[in-house]
């Protein structure tokens, strides 16, 4: 078997806080190829965000321990030094943001910005650097890319904004794109507009992207394979046809449960998941997800509460439940019909 | 209905913002145009909903309602009762029947008073003394909205944002009103906490018989919630109608695009709902184009939509109260058939 | 830019007029009569109605405060001492000099106090500002926020004299605080002038220090910065191009404040050593009820604010792209 293209192995980042020890990823492992697309799922707080911080190394080493290992190709990143970080970032691996308008410099226009990136990593001239802004931004699509080129971000509109964004993280052709709920503040005609732009791009470069979002939507649209994360851990991994059609964890089902759509039936009520996430400072014990969890009390020996479920991962496809899968079979293709009637 | 006066009558309501500026002495040199001219009304009971891109002007109508907010223009009635302009005294009895629950559970509540506190503050407010005190209304109130009634004397922080929002509804709930307007109520929140404040949005209105204002960018939830349902774009409405004509039939451009554009959690292997992708973003509510506001990023706009607004009327085919505003509005076989329940397999 | 000057300019000389105004009212509202006190001893009414006349005050309040106003534009004819030209702020009333070139006499000392104090309490202030974010939580960051907050409870009367002590008397390492003009002797003038600009930025370091950091720690945390990380900026290029940039603003902003207020004279500062700049005059013209004088001062201290204060706004208007002057 060939290495993957970046590879995640019992991933941990802990937090030390006032409070305590926050375990925001808590031993999470996968495989990503180029050119495909991996929607990581994931409430606030599920740990999405932290893990692909950790990919990049942009956590402060000051409060934060890493173990684990993250390899791309075969570069180990977790002990790789800052220096070799620095030239790692923005170049063989970049990332967007959520919030674009905070996330680019107010202080300095769109090609400088851009610019910037290609010149720290190429060593070209400014000239040459702003040249390739322009080209970048068109593109991603940016009207009179020669004009507004000197423009600050505040002057472009929202759905502008990312598209820069976008450009700046690829103007050194990355090989790895992690884009951080790069949609989510925008609208949907416009949020349609990016992902679009995404795919074509991908297409294009044959980029690796990591898509982390909390809308399984947006995931059903961009994703080839999908990771779904609760409490810090994975609890269920599959091509995005498996898991969205076939959902085998729990809370993978709730949340498809839980949306309302375009199409389903609105006399009935929702079926959402109850209580909250858990805290990661003291996290449940167990499964993470047994306190919502409406199948808990249905496995014998009290088995969610003390024991971890394992994540078995065959052929890509994998959840972490105490369930077998001949009660999945039974209970979640009620759920299933409810939400289809 | 029971009788043919609407709970709620706006008619022409208009908000402009002035922009100031001019060389020496600065003066008003332009306006937003935030809400240009709507026309609604609500029934009693019923849950319209408004959806629309940031910078529509729906929260903005939000505000004028309630009266947070003064009108430019037009008028807006309450149970026939003029309150376009009404005084805050000519206000008072209105003001504790209008409701309003806030996008931002963490911003909305005072994080200095308890729980107990936040919601009787309405009713402490109007000086109303309910039979058997106040106290014993709010713990009825932390009841219905599914809090523990036990939890009278903690503060916000001590909840979680789906909690915090059940204060807000809570607290909205408190003068029994007769209408709440809810602004993104439930956009700040998780996905797996998002339905269960629809739920309880929902109960509240079926149960209390309360007429809603929900506005939202989420179509999805809308359906969902609202009755009907009224689209905004650049501070006018292009549709209205009946939840099932407006999702099954759009008959404006817009609001086809719009629904076109909702990325839904279903895999299909030949898309049921065809793709429309919108150019650019919203023009500036500044100036905003003439004639037809959307005719920028319309595919069918022609020189009649640039010289002239369409009016928002009831087009050719469509059922009485099905409003569109468009001179070209889609037709049935435009509009591909919507998406039938078996596109999503049950599990296997 | 050019509208926002002269809509700001209208706006300052609106608050200067207003300002002079309300001085004047509050003056002669006091119950001491200037007249009567130059008078002297023996006092006869006939005198003392010359005396009015003399000092210019023998009109209604607002007929001599148009007088004044006047004087300030086209000069202003005195009979007993001659005739004042534009800008005419008047005679004392205390040693009948021209209150403009007592004034302009004045300034000097308090100009070099203010702009050589500012220097090391910038360079230091900020410097260890920005250290102390770098460093953040760790021993150096502690030091230097204790430190601060110990200085900035200091008083300079206090500190002065102890600082004169030990300095001056005791070692004998810095000279006797005194004041020559710089074109005189530029090295006398610094050598002069080094114990109170130290003791009179000794606080202002502390006040520089405690805003660099708390501007520099939030401005690291915002959301461009960790952009600018994972382009692959070095922390340095990062530390320096994107989070201090953030953090100017304020700085410049207040800084620009400060500036002016110790150009209106740094009283406390001036009185403990001695040193004759506008504070010292201003006290002194308080004290003797001379009117013209202290207007004269007001004015300069107001109009060094006023000034400042549409520095500071051109300048944020350079730093920030975003900030639109109108």
């Amino acid at each position: 078997m060939s290495t993957p293209f970046l590879s995640v192995r019992d991933l941990r980042v802990h937090f030390s806080t006032e409070d305590g020890v926050v375990k925001a990823v808590d031993g999470l492992s996968f495989d990503l190829e180029k050119g495909r697309t991996l929607g990581i799922v994931g409430e606030s707080g599920s740990g999405k965000s932290v893990t692909n911080m950790a990919i990049l190394g942009l956590h402060d080493p000051r409060n934060t321990t890493i173990d684990g290992a993250i390899v791309l190709e075969d570069k180990e990143l977790i002990t790789a030094t800052e220096r070799e970080m620095e030239q790692l970032r923005g170049n063989k691996m970049s990332m967007i943001f959520q919030d674009a308008l905070a996330s680019l410099s107010p202080y300095h226009t769109i090609g400088a910005q851009i610019g910037e990136t290609y010149r720290k990593h190429t060593g070209v001239s400014k000239k040459e650097a702003r040249a390739r802004a322009v080209e970048m931004l068109r593109r991603v699509g940016i009207p009179q890319p020669d004009v507004r080129v000197d423009d600050y971000p505040h002057q472009f509109s929202g759905g502008m904004r990312q598209r820069a964004m976008i450009a700046m993280a690829l103007v050194c052709d990355p090989e790895l794109l992690i884009a951080d709920e790069p949609t989510t503040a925008l609208d949907v005609t416009v949020q349609a507009q990016i992902m679009d732009l995404l795919k074509d791009l991908q297409q294009e470069f044959g980029t690796a992207i990591i898509f982390i979002t909390h809308d399984l939507g947006v995931i059903a649209d961009v994703a080839d394979d999908v990771l779904v994360m609760y409490g810090g851990r994975c609890v269920e991994r599959g091509s995005k046809k498996e898991v969205l059609r076939a959902p085998r964890h729990p809370y993978t089902l709730g949340l498809l449960s839980s949306m309302p759509s375009l199409d389903g039936p609105v006399d009935v009520p929702l079926s959402p998941i109850p209580g909250s996430p858990p805290s990661l400072l003291n996290p449940p014990p167990g499964c993470r997800f047994h306190p919502r969890c409406a199948f808990a009390d249905k496995v014998s020996g009290g088995l969610c509460s003390t024991e971890r479920p394992a994540l078995e991962v065959v052929d890509g496809r994998g959840s972490a439940c105490h369930l077998t899968d001949e009660q999945k079979r039974e209970w979640f293709a009620d759920f299933a019909a409810a939400r289809t009637n | 209905m029971s009788s043919n006066t609407p709970l709620l009558d706006v008619s022409g309501l208009t908000k402009h913002f002035p922009v100031k500026g001019g060389f020496p002495i600065r003066r008003t040199i332009g306006a937003v145009q935030a809400v240009d001219g709507l026309d609604f009304q609500v029934a009693e009971g019923e849950s319209l909903g408004l959806v629309g891109e940031s910078g529509c002007g729906k929260s903005t109508t939000g505000r004028l309602i309630t009266r947070l907010m003064e009108p430019t223009d037009g008028k807006i009635s309450y149970r026939g009762q003029d309150i376009t302009h009404a005084t805050r005294k000519q206000l008072a009895p209105v003001r504790s029947e209008i409701q309003m629950i806030f996008q931002d559970p963490y911003a909305s509540l005072n994080p200095r008073q308890t729980v107990g506190k936040i919601i009787a503050g309405p009713m402490e407010i109007n000086e109303i003394n309910p039979a058997g005190g106040r106290e014993k209304r709010v713990r009825e109130l932390l009841e219905i909205v599914g809090l523990n009634p036990e939890h009278y004397n903690r503060f916000p922080h001590e909840f979680s944002g789906g909690q915090r929002q059940r204060i807000g509804v809570a607290r909205a709930l408190a003068l029994q009103p007769k209408l709440i307007v809810a602004d993104e109520p439930v956009s700040a929140l998780d996905v797996s906490i998002q339905a269960q404040v629809v739920n309880l949005l929902q109960k509240v209105q079926r149960d209390l018989g309360i007429a809603f204002v929900f506005i939202a960018h989420d179509l999805a939830v809308v359906r969902h919630f609202s009755q009907r349902v009224a689209v905004m774009y650049l501070g006018k409405i292009v549709e209205i109608a009946d939840r099932d004509d407006l999702y099954g039939n759009p008959r404006h451009p817009y609001t086809r695009a719009l629904l076109s554009a909702v990325p839904e959690a279903t895999v299909e292997e030949t898309p049921a709902r065809e793709r429309i992708r919108l150019q650019g973003d919203v023009p500036s509510p500044i100036n905003p184009p003439s004639g037809c506001r959307f005719r920028t990023r319309c595919w069918k706009a022609t020189e009649k939509c640039a010289s002239e607004a369409p009016p928002l009327v009831q087009v050719e085919g469509n059922k009485a109260g099905h409003l569109t505003a468009c001179h070209y509005p889609e037709t049935a076989e435009t509009v591909p058939a919507p998406r039938l329940a078996k596109d999503s397999e049950p599990a296997a | 830019m050019f509208r926002f000057l002269v809509r700001r300019t209208l706006g300052a000389a609106v608050i200067l007029l207003i300002i002079s105004a309300i001085v004047f009212v509050l003056f002669y509202a006091a119950p001491r009569d200037p007249a009567r006190i130059a008078c002297g001893k023996v006092c006869t009414p006939e005198t003392l109605a010359l005396v009015r006349k003399n000092l210019g005050i023998d009109h209604s309040l607002p007929l001599q405060y148009w007088e004044w106003l006047k004087g300030l534009f086209v000069g202003r004819d005195y009979s007993s001492y001659g005739y004042c030209h534009a800008p005419c702020l008047g005679y004392s009333f205390q040693n009948r000099e021209p209150v403009l070139s007592t004034i302009l006499d004045r300034f000097p000392t308090t100009i070099s106090l203010a702009i050589g104090s500012s220097v090391v309490f910038l360079v230091f202030g900020i410097g260890t500002g920005m250290l102390a974010a770098v460093k953040q939580g760790k021993a150096l960051d502690k030091v230097a926020s204790s430190a601060s907050l110990i200085a900035s409870s200091m008083q300079i009367y206090v500190v002065g004299v102890f600082a004169t002590y030990l300095l001056v008397d005791q070692w004998q390492v810095l000279d006797r605080a005194s004041y020559t003009p710089f074109t005189d002797n530029p090295a006398q003038w610094a050598q002069g002038l080094l114990v109170p600009w130290l003791v009179l930025s000794l606080i202002w370091t502390a006040n520089y220090t405690r805003m660099t950091r708390s501007q520099m720690v939030e401005s690291l945390s915002e959301d461009y910065v960790r952009t600018a990380r994972a382009k692959g900026l070095s922390r340095r290029t990062v530390f320096f191009r994107f989070a201090w940039r953030g953090a100017m603003g304020p700085i410049v902003t207040i800084f620009g404040l400060d500036l002016g207020t110790l150009l209106g004279g740094a009283i406390i500062t001036e009185s403990t050593f001695s040193l004759q700049g506008l504070g010292m005059l201003s006290v002194k013209a308080v004290s003797t009820n001379d009117l013209p004088i202290l207007l004269g001062v007001i004015l300069v201290a107001a109009g060094a604010i006023v000034l400042f204060n549409i520095i500071v706004d051109s300048v944020y208007a350079l730093i920030d792209p975003r900030v639109r002057l109108a």
